[in-house]
């Protein structure tokens, strides 16, 4: 097996989707020449042309509302918005094209895209360029938002969401781009709306998606340390969510910390939380604790950006609570 | 009335399929307006009374595989696109056996089968989505163009202006159409509009034609032209057809801010009348143009009849269509 990084996983998902069907177009701004301003997308364009892989303006409305239209025209665009930020000025085109076209049309179309971006703090990219917006896509009927934790997911999950008949934000996070992985070229792709368990334990659940799975690792590596089982899960994707697979780990451990880098307040976190008091009340033996990021903007400074970022010792702090 | 064309070289059988397609959107609509004051026809509707010359002098210069992606005002883009009346009286009316299944109503009308990828309850919404569609037809070489058609309200927002732009630099094969009847709402163009849209594709290097849009022939042609460059592979165009808004905004606006004299001023631009007076020229017997009227009439009864019969819908089966299928990989 090889390590890849994480960015270079995602060019591979790509690549395989663009070589096995003509219908896959890939566009967004610097994608093309550029090769993606991470190099997400470096040598696509060489490789199957202008016609397919295109830079655009920077015209993000119409970008999505475009890939909307070519994806209800039988096309499987994927198109990227350079930053999870951005995502604000096309809105109208997934919220209220994308996500509805099939339910308000009676079903008589799908809308098979791939909206890739990142979101993600980390970079001292400040606040128009770090957000984690995910929550806002899961509220919204008729979408789905992937998150993948490492390279191997990213590229598995990726080929399960172009192949997806349904529009999907797929979400990376950037400060992950460069982190290497373990990745075997002939894994199967994931399924979409399935958790599954990165580590197992007894003693408590941590449940992310993203990046924070990596920081959810970290905390249990040290928890371990002190006797303390840490299970931690790993959703991948968020809507679909795996409820099942979440009920299934907090009645193994009984307590519960849910983590993401967004904003804690009305973010994924407050769902999850949620539905487990409902469906999973009689398994809690402790009130659920939610880690995330504060409700400020992202801050641009280092101390600033480290402070507010979720870390190891902020989920350690919520698993003793809950243990305690 | 301004001038008629009565040019003798449209053939008559073309002058009364015009004629019907016409009377086809303007009896619809003056149906749904009864039945909407008669609580038969829920929510919301807008009427393009006064401008049925811009969709039918348009799509009868487009094919069956040829895309539309259309705005609010769009009962007569779905049914000049082709869409089967009764399923469009059906949606409209909320009815289980709507084209759309009664998901979306008046402002959602879409019928993949004929190429329109609905009517939009967001002004400008559907310019991009033509765009799109464009770009598909153009990766796909299907020979197929893209239509958007727009009020002039939708010249004010800002994905018009990166569409155009879009479709410039991409040379799509894609049809802008500006209906521009004075009104967005209930205010005029020139308090919404600094510029106006022929000189706003000027600057991307689009060319443009600009019609009166109360005449189908003159639509027909404009619209015939544009769309043999755009099939030649000439890249975009955009047509503007001034044309009228006879009813409200919407069905129920009284239509207290529109001046007297323009109101009363309406009825002389009435497309269908002007393509009565030029049939009537070219002494086609009035006993056809009856006909026409009468299958019409009968058409539209019919419709509605069924939309009548048709059931409500059911709720799970709209659930079952937030996505397409709960399904592995
Ligand atoms: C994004 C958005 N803003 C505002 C509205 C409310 N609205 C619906 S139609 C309309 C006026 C549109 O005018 P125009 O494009 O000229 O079309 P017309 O009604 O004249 O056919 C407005 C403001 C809307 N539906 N969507
Ligand atoms: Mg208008």
């Amino acid at each position: 097996m090889a390590e890849v990084r994480f960015g270079k996983a995602v060019n591979m998902a790509l690549d395989d989707a663009l070589a096995a069907d003509p219908t896959v177009i890939l566009f967004g701004e610097d994608v093309a020449e550029a090769g993606g301003p991470f190099g997400v997308t470096r040598g696509l364009l060489e490789k199957y042309g202008d016609r397919r892989v295109r830079d655009t303006p920077i015209s993000e409305a119409a970008i999505v509302g475009a890939a909307v239209g070519a994806a209800m025209s039988g096309l499987k665009p994927i198109v990227e918005i350079m930053f999870m930020d951005f995502v604000a000025i096309a809105m109208d085109a997934m919220v209220n094209q994308a996500a509805k076209a099939r339910f308000m049309f009676g079903g008589q179309c799908s809308v098979p895209m791939v909206l890739r971006t990142p979101h993600g703090g980390g970079v001292n990219a400040g606040p128009q360029h770090s957000q984690c917006l995910e929550a806002w896509f899961a509220h919204i009927p008729g979408l789905k938002v992937v998150v993948p934790s490492n390279p191997s997911d990213a590229n598995r999950l990726l080929r399960a969401a172009i192949a997806d008949p349904d529009p999907i934000v797929f979400v990376e996070n950037k400060a992950m781009y460069s982190l290497k992985g373990e990745f075997d070229e002939s894994s199967e792709p994931i399924e979409i709306g399935k958790a599954y368990v990165a580590r197992a334990g007894n003693d408590v659940t941590i449940v992310s998606y993203g990046a924070a799975v990596n920081t959810a690792l970290q905390a249990a590596d040290k928890l371990a340390s002190r006797n303390i089982s840490v299970e931690v899960v790993d959703l991948r994707s968020i809507q679909p969510w795996d409820e099942e697979a979440v009920l299934a780990s907090l009645s193994r451990t009984h307590r519960l910390v849910v983590l993401h880098e967004a904003v804690t307040a009305f973010g994924v976190g407050a769902e999850i939380v949620a539905r487990m008091s409902d469906i999973g009340f009689d398994e809690l033996d402790a009130p659920i604790k939610r880690v995330g990021a504060p409700f400020m903007p992202t801050p641009f400074a280092k101390s600033l950006e480290s402070q507010y970022l979720p870390n190891a010792e902020d989920v350690i702090a919520a698993v003793e609570q809950v243990l305690a | 009335m301004s001038p008629a064309k009565s040019d003798n070289s449209v053939p008559k059988s073309r002058l009364l399929e015009f004629y019907e397609q016409m009377l086809l959107v303007r009896e619809a609509e003056n149906r749904l307006s009864k039945l909407f004051a008669d609580g038969e026809v829920p929510g919301f509707i807008h009427l393009s009374v006064g401008q049925e010359a811009v969709c039918v002098g348009v799509t009868s210069a487009l094919k069956r595989e040829d895309t539309l992606a259309s705005n609010h005002r769009g009962h007569g883009h779905a049914l000049s696109k082709g869409v089967e009346l009764n399923s469009f009286f059906l949606e409209i009316m909320g009815k289980e056996e709507g084209i759309c299944g009664g998901r979306g109503g008046s402002m959602h009308v879409a019928d993949m089968s004929v190429g329109m990828l609905g009517a939009n309850g967001i002004v400008g919404a559907g310019i991009p989505l033509a765009v799109g569609s464009a770009l598909a037809h153009q990766v796909r070489e299907n020979g197929a163009i893209a239509a958007a058609f727009f009020g002039d309200g939708a010249l004010a927002e800002g994905v018009l202006h990166e569409s155009f732009n879009l479709a410039a630099l991409w040379k799509l094969p894609i049809l802008f159409v500006c209906e521009n009847n004075g009104w967005s709402e209930f205010s005029p163009t020139d308090r919404q509009f600094g510029a106006n849209v022929r000189e706003l594709a000027g600057v991307f290097g689009i060319p443009s034609d600009y019609v009166d849009g109360d005449d189908v022939l003159d639509v027909h042609d404009a619209a015939s032209d544009l769309v043999t460059a755009i099939r030649a592979g000439e890249g975009p165009r955009v047509l503007e057809c001034v044309t009228h808004r006879v009813r409200g905004h919407f069905e129920g606006d009284s239509q207290k801010y529109r001046a007297e004299d323009e109101m009363n001023s309406l009825s002389n631009h009435d497309p269908i009348a002007k393509l009565e007076s030029v049939i009537s020229k070219r002494r086609i017997p009035k006993k056809e143009v009856a006909a026409i009227r009468e299958k019409i009439d009968a058409k539209i009864n019919a419709a509605v009849e069924a939309g009548r019969a048709g059931n409500a819908p059911d709720f799970d089966r709209a659930q079952a269509d937030v996505y397409t299928a709960v399904r592995g990989v």
